[in-house]
Parts: C-alpha cells; sequence; structure tokens
C-alpha cells in the first residue's frame, strides 16, 4: 500500500444540533482518485469542506501527511497550500483578469518570481486549451472556460491534492464534457484528487475507489466495477435505482445512466 | 448686479472657497480612512471594537452635524479638549462620515460572497491578504454609487462650518450681507461657488458609476 | 470626576426649555414632512411613466435641489426673498418652505423608484389572469411598491429632523439657540455648562433620530 496523503479518522460535524457526519473515518493514498457520491444534502460537500478547514468539525481530526487541519491553527494558510480546492460556481476573483487569478496565490503566497510563475501559468493554461484566455476578464469567459481556470489557479500551488466540489454542477451540459477531461487527464498523471460529483458515467471512468455518504456515515466503498455493477448494501442500490427513469405503464427502462 | 463690488470681493470668496475645499477634502479622507478601519473590524468581528464601532456608527449617522460641531467647538474645551475652527471643522466631518463610509463599505463587503473569502483562503493566503487583495477591491467596486454620493453629501455639510465661525463661504456671505445688504450678489456667488465645488464631484462619480456598470471589470 | 456641567439643567425649567427647543425644531421637520409626502406621492406616480412631462419636471428639480447644500437653499429663501419679492418670511416659515421643496422632490424620486422596481413581468403575469389596469395597480403593484417606499420615506424624515437643526443659523429659536442661552445665562455659576449641555441636544437628537431608522433598517429586513 502507497502512502497516506489524508486521513481522517473519527469526524464527527454538527451544525447546531443537526448531526451532520458522525464518527467517519477515510485514509486517501498517494495517487488515489475518490470519488464521493450520495443523494443531495447527505453532507457529502461538508466533508470536501472539512478537508479544507472551511468548516469547523465537532470531534475527530483530520491529518495531511501528519499535519493536523485545524480551523484555529496558525499554520492553517501553509497547509491550505497543499490542499487545491475547486468550487462548484468557479469562485474566480471578479476583480482580477485570468492571468492575475492565477497568479495571486503563488505570488502573495509562495513569494514565487513573477516571470517563472507566470511562465507555469502559461504552460498550464496551454494544456487546459485556454492559453489565449491569459488576459481575459473572468467576465468574458463561459461556465466552463471559468471551471478550467479555476482548476489551473489551484494546480499552480503544486498541491499534495485536489478537492472537486460538484464542479460540474453549475454548467451548461455541453461544457460538462470540456471539465471532466482535464481532470480525467490528472487522474492519468497520478493526481491524488477526492471528487464529489453527481455525473455516474465520469465518476465510474475516472475514480479508483466510490464512496457514498449516507445517514452520516460511508455506507460503501468499492472500486467503480463493484460499486456500479454488484454493490455490496441494499442503500447502493437504491441510491443507483434513482438515476433510472421509467417509462410510464411499460415500467421499461428508458434510461439507465448507471449501465450505459 | 454690482459689478464692482463682485470684482471687489471675489478674492475674499476665493479665499473662503478653498478653506472650505481643504476642510472638507481632508474631513472626507479621514471618513475614508475611519470607515475602511471600521469596516474591517465588523467584518473580522473583531471582539469589543466590533460594538464601539456599531455603537460609533449609530451615533454618528443619527445625529446632525452642526450639534456634533457645537460639542466638539463649545462642550470638549471644558474637558480640556481645545480645537481651532478649522481643527474641529475637519474632525466632526470625519466623525460624520465616519460612520456613513463605514456603512457603504460594510454592506459592499457584504455584497461580495462568503464563497469568494473560501476560495481565497483555500488557496492559502491568510485571512488579511484574503481580505486586502480578494474582498476590498470587490466591495469597493459595488459599494461606488454609495461611496460617492456620501462625498458629495460630505461636501455639502461643510456648508455647516460657519457654525463654528469657520471664515468659510457661508460664513463670508452672511459676513457681506450684514456689512453692505448686497444680498443679490453675495447669494449669487455662493450659489456660484458651491456649483464650482460641487458640480464636477456629480459628474465624476456619474463616469465613474457609468464605467462600472456598463464595463464592470473587463468586458 | 470633572465638572462636567451638567448640573445646570436641573436648574430652574432648564431641560423644559431645552425639549421645548427640540419641539420647534421637529414641529418644522414634520410639517415639512407632510406635506413632501402628500406632493411627493403625486409627483412620484405621475413621475413613473417614462418620458412624461412629469417626469422631466422632477429630473429637473432633483438635478437643482441635490446640487446645492441645504444650508444655501435655506439662505436663499431666507435673505433671497427677501430681496426679489420684498416677501419678509420668518425662519421658520423659509424653513419649512425649503424642507418642503426638498422632501418633495426627493419623496417624488422614492415612490418613482419604488414604483418602476416592480418588475414588468408582474404586471404582465397579473394582466394575464385577467386583471384590469386599476386592479392590477392596486392589487399587485402597489403592495410591493410600498414595502419598499416605506422604510424609505422614514429614512427620509431622519434626514429631515437632522437637517432643521440649521435653522439656528437662520434665526430660528430652537435646540441650539435656546442651549446657547441657557449656557450664557449660566455662565459665572456654571462654566462649564458648554460640554453639559451639547451632550444633551447631541443626546436628544440621537434618541429623536434612532428609533425611526431602526425601525426603517428592521421593517427593511422584515420586506426583503
Amino acid at each position: 500500500m502507497t502512502e497516506t496523503v489524508l486521513s481522517i479518522s473519527h469526524l464527527t460535524k454538527r451544525f447546531e444540533d443537526q448531526i451532520i457526519l458522525e464518527d467517519l473515518s477515510l485514509d486517501i493514498h498517494e495517487g488515489e482518485v475518490i470519488v464521493i457520491v450520495g443523494s443531495s444534502g447527505c453532507g457529502k460537500s461538508t466533508l470536501l469542506r472539512c478537508m479544507n478547514a472551511l468548516e469547523d468539525i465537532q470531534d475527530g481530526e483530520i491529518r495531511l501527511r501528519g499535519s493536523l487541519i485545524d480551523r484555529n491553527a496558525r499554520g492553517l494558510p501553509e497547509l491550505r497550500q497543499k490542499i487545491g480546492m475547486v468550487f462548484q460556481n468557479y469562485e474566480l476573483f471578479p476583480h482580477l483578469t485570468v492571468m492575475d487569478n492565477i497568479l495571486l496565490a503563488p505570488m502573495k503566497v509562495q513569494k514565487r518570481r513573477k516571470a517563472e510563475a507566470r511562465e507555469e501559468a502559461l504552460a498550464l493554461l496551454e494544456r487546459v486549451g485556454l492559453k489565449e484566455k491569459a488576459e481575459s476578464w473572468p467576465r468574458q469567459l463561459s461556465g466552463g472556460q471559468k471551471q478550467r481556470v479555476a482548476i489551473v489557479r489551484a494546480l499552480i500551488m503544486h498541491p499534495e491534492i485536489l478537492l472537486f466540489d460538484e464542479v460540474t454542477a453549475a454548467l451548461d451540459p455541453e461544457m460538462v464534457r470540456e471539465v471532466l477531461d482535464v481532470i480525467v487527464r490528472l487522474a492519468e498523471q497520478g493526481k491524488t484528487m477526492i471528487i464529489v460529483t453527481h455525473e455516474m458515467l465520469f465518476a465510474r471512468a475516472v475514480a479508483d475507489r466510490i464512496i457514498l455518504i449516507g445517514d452520516r456515515q460511508i455506507l460503501e466503498d468499492s472500486d467503480p466495477e463493484q460499486f456500479f455493477t454488484a454493490p455490496k448494501t441494499e442503500q447502493a442500490k437504491k441510491f443507483l435505482q434513482t438515476f433510472e427513469f421509467r417509462k410510464k405503464q411499460t415500467g421499461k427502462t428508458d434510461i439507465k445512466n448507471a449501465e450505459a | 448686479m454690482d459689478w464692482a463690488y463682485i470684482e471687489k470681493v471675489l478674492p475674499l470668496y476665493g479665499k473662503a472657497a478653498w478653506l472650505t475645499l481643504w476642510t472638507g477634502t481632508l474631513g472626507i479622507l479621514l471618513a475614508v480612512l475611519a470607515g475602511l478601519l471600521c469596516a474591517a473590524a465588523i467584518h473580522w468581528k473583531v471582539p469589543v471594537l466590533r460594538r464601539i464601532t456599531a455603537a460609533y456608527v449609530e451615533l454618528s449617522r443619527n445625529t446632525p452635524l452642526i450639534v456634533q460641531l457645537f460639542f466638539i467647538y463649545y462642550g470638549l474645551p471644558k474637558i480640556g479638549i481645545a480645537t481651532d475652527p478649522a481643527t474641529c471643522a475637519v474632525f466632526g466631518l470625519a466623525f460624520l462620515g465616519g460612520g456613513y463610509m463605514t456603512e457603504a463599505f460594510r454592506s459592499g463587503i457584504d455584497a461580495v460572497d462568503r464563497i469568494q473569502d473560501e476560495s481565497a483562503l483555500s488557496l492559502g493566503l491568510t485571512r488579511f491578504q484574503t481580505f486586502f487583495h480578494v474582498i476590498l477591491p470587490q466591495a469597493v467596486a459595488i459599494s461606488e454609487p454609495a461611496f460617492m454620493a456620501n462625498v458629495i453629501f460630505l461636501m455639502k455639510e461643510t456648508s455647516v462650518f460657519s457654525a463654528v465661525s469657520l471664515m468659510d463661504l457661508m460664513f463670508t456671505a452672511k459676513d457681506q450681507i450684514g456689512l453692505y445688504y448686497k444680498t443679490t450678489e453675495c447669494l449669487t456667488l455662493l450659489v456660484a461657488a458651491y456649483l464650482i465645488i460641487i458640480l464636477p464631484l456629480s459628474l465624476l462619480g456619474r463616469i465613474w458609476e457609468r464605467r462600472l456598470r456598463h464595463a464592470g471589470f473587463g468586458a | 470626576m470633572p465638572d462636567l456641567g451638567l448640573e445646570v439643567l436641573g436648574k430652574g425649567k432648564n431641560f423644559v426649555r431645552l425639549l421645548d427647543g427640540l419641539w420647534i425644531a421637529l414641529r418644522i421637520s414634520l410639517i415639512a414632512a407632510a406635506i413632501s409626502i402628500g406632493a411627493g406621492i403625486l409627483l412620484g406616480i405621475a413621475a413613473s411613466r417614462n418620458r412624461s412631462v412629469a417626469s422631466v419636471i422632477l429630473r429637473i428639480w432633483l438635478g437643482i435641489i441635490r446640487i446645492m447644500p441645504q444650508m444655501v437653499l435655506l439662505f436663499l429663501m431666507y435673505y433671497g426673498t427677501t430681496r426679489a419679492f420684498g416677501w419678509k418670511l420668518s425662519g421658520e416659515m423659509s424653513a419649512i418652505i425649503v424642507f418642503s421643496l426638498w422632501g418633495t422632490a426627493e419623496m417624488g424620486d422614492l415612490v418613482r423608484g419604488a414604483v418602476s422596481s416592480v418588475p414588468v413581468i408582474q404586471k404582465e403575469s397579473a394582466e394575464a389572469l385577467g386583471l384590469k389596469p386599476p386592479q392590477v395597480y392596486r392589487l399587485i403593484i402597489l403592495p410591493q411598491a410600498v414595502r419598499r417606499l416605506i422604510p424609505q420615506s422614514i429614512n427620509l424624515i431622519t434626514r429631515m429632523i437632522k437637517t432643521t437643526s440649521l435653522v439656528t443659523l437662520i434665526g430660528v429659536v430652537e435646540i441650539l439657540k435656546v442651549g446657547q442661552q441657557i449656557i450664557d445665562a449660566n455662565r459665572k455659576t456654571s462654566p462649564n455648562a458648554a460640554f453639559g449641555v451639547y451632550l444633551t441636544i447631541f443626546l436628544m437628537y440621537y434618541l429623536a433620530c434612532r428609533p425611526l431608522s431602526l425601525a426603517a433598517k428592521q421593517l427593511e429586513k422584515r420586506w426583503r
């Protein structure tokens, strides 16, 4: 087994008196691609946000290569540099150009030289097919383009792990592909990633492990083949059924997303 | 219209207008500074400071400038804080304006999505860097109309300075009306002087606003 | 404890005199506010139709009144009309006229803004339900506009109360003037009266305005 990058042990997360996640443990190893699925409101995005200390946790701990991720720790900004995160609504900074969005953290946080960081930014932009947009403003880009820039913005920090929080949920259908392609290529390069998504086809293609969250817990932790063809738990079967559509009356399966 | 009289007193009005302009500008600059600091204190939820700030904002916004000036100019010397008219005017305007500027910046900051904050933090920026590089530039752009309205409002409020015997435009006009009964001339000069000060500000605000509204950041 | 000159307020009828002075200022703003709200609503509704004569009048009126400090407008009314028309307006009358002219324009603008803030689709969907134009106005547009309008009108009244403090500079004997008189009369016995009296006036204005601005804020929040 390769080295553990991120380890979550006995995590409990509450919002006021409502328990979202309870006594949840999970290890993510070097080079693994984990896809987290679950019905909406199950706490999968919250789990992801906890990993970046965007939420406080009530019990348990999360460690990145042994260092505690703590909302109140002094060294949090340093730790966060090693965790790249991409959000559902891109969250590019509207007052900065594409290039300045990408350069903000390398220059202000890592104090890198501008020329060097810029060169890397251009190389990364080229890899996602947006080199010519370097000097554009966020509002001039389509949703798919914005999301690819947001990925570059995270990549340039050379994070040890990348978190993707429903990054295609806000996109028009025709733009989903261009973003997912970028993520698939990152997976092929061996990046360690945790992905929260509703795109089951994509999950199946990219994941090393699929994690199903429900009832405040990890319900199933399987490799994709098993998860989609022979899920271990009843809950997983039920969850997969929500992606099936039946024609009225005939009862015949019309679209079976999971097996398409 | 007595043109000879106007020619004679023009330098006097020029001096008074200059006094109005620089005391007003200085007061507004201090108000902006106070507003930024207070808005930051509220945004960061600095424990005690945040309550003091909130109380200050309410006090400054719910009392008239002239009453604030009277208190500073006539009241404070009794407990050992004496100011000359110009200093009193500048600080009075800053006290009033600070409250209005805080509100403008605060609502601008509120309008920036919380997740922008998170996205900057997740890149490893500190809270301080996040505020100055990510939140504030957006907040200032959003609060521009309120900000510019405040600037114009505060510049107009300078007309109260004569109450603490600052020899500004109002003081000069009243003085001249009392001395020579040249009411028409004095009032015309008064209006003209304020037009020269306020009109460019109002135009500037409109141009700036249009640029932000139609162009935004890019496009 | 330094002498803060507060004891002077306990002497004779000094405190009541200050309250009377405040009432004189408040009365001016309340009269002007009443006129402004009445006239402003009419003007605003008339001006809410694009390119109507009323909308042009309102724009020009606002432009003139907003560019000049209220103090200058008071001077123009108080000194200027005597010269131009031979009127001998009292300070109080001048103030009521100026504040009404100012308030009507501002109120008109608020009403116009509130009415046109209701999305066109609201009107269209009401019409699609078969409502007649007056019904659309009464049942759909106005209730939505009023929710926006009431907090803003309260804020306008607060502004008016604060602005009324200026009338002391055109010779109206109101709270600030009474304060001055009290300070002068007690110069010998309470040399520090200026501190106590002006602090009291400061707080009195605060107590007059704060409930209003608080109410406006609450309503705004509730009706958002």
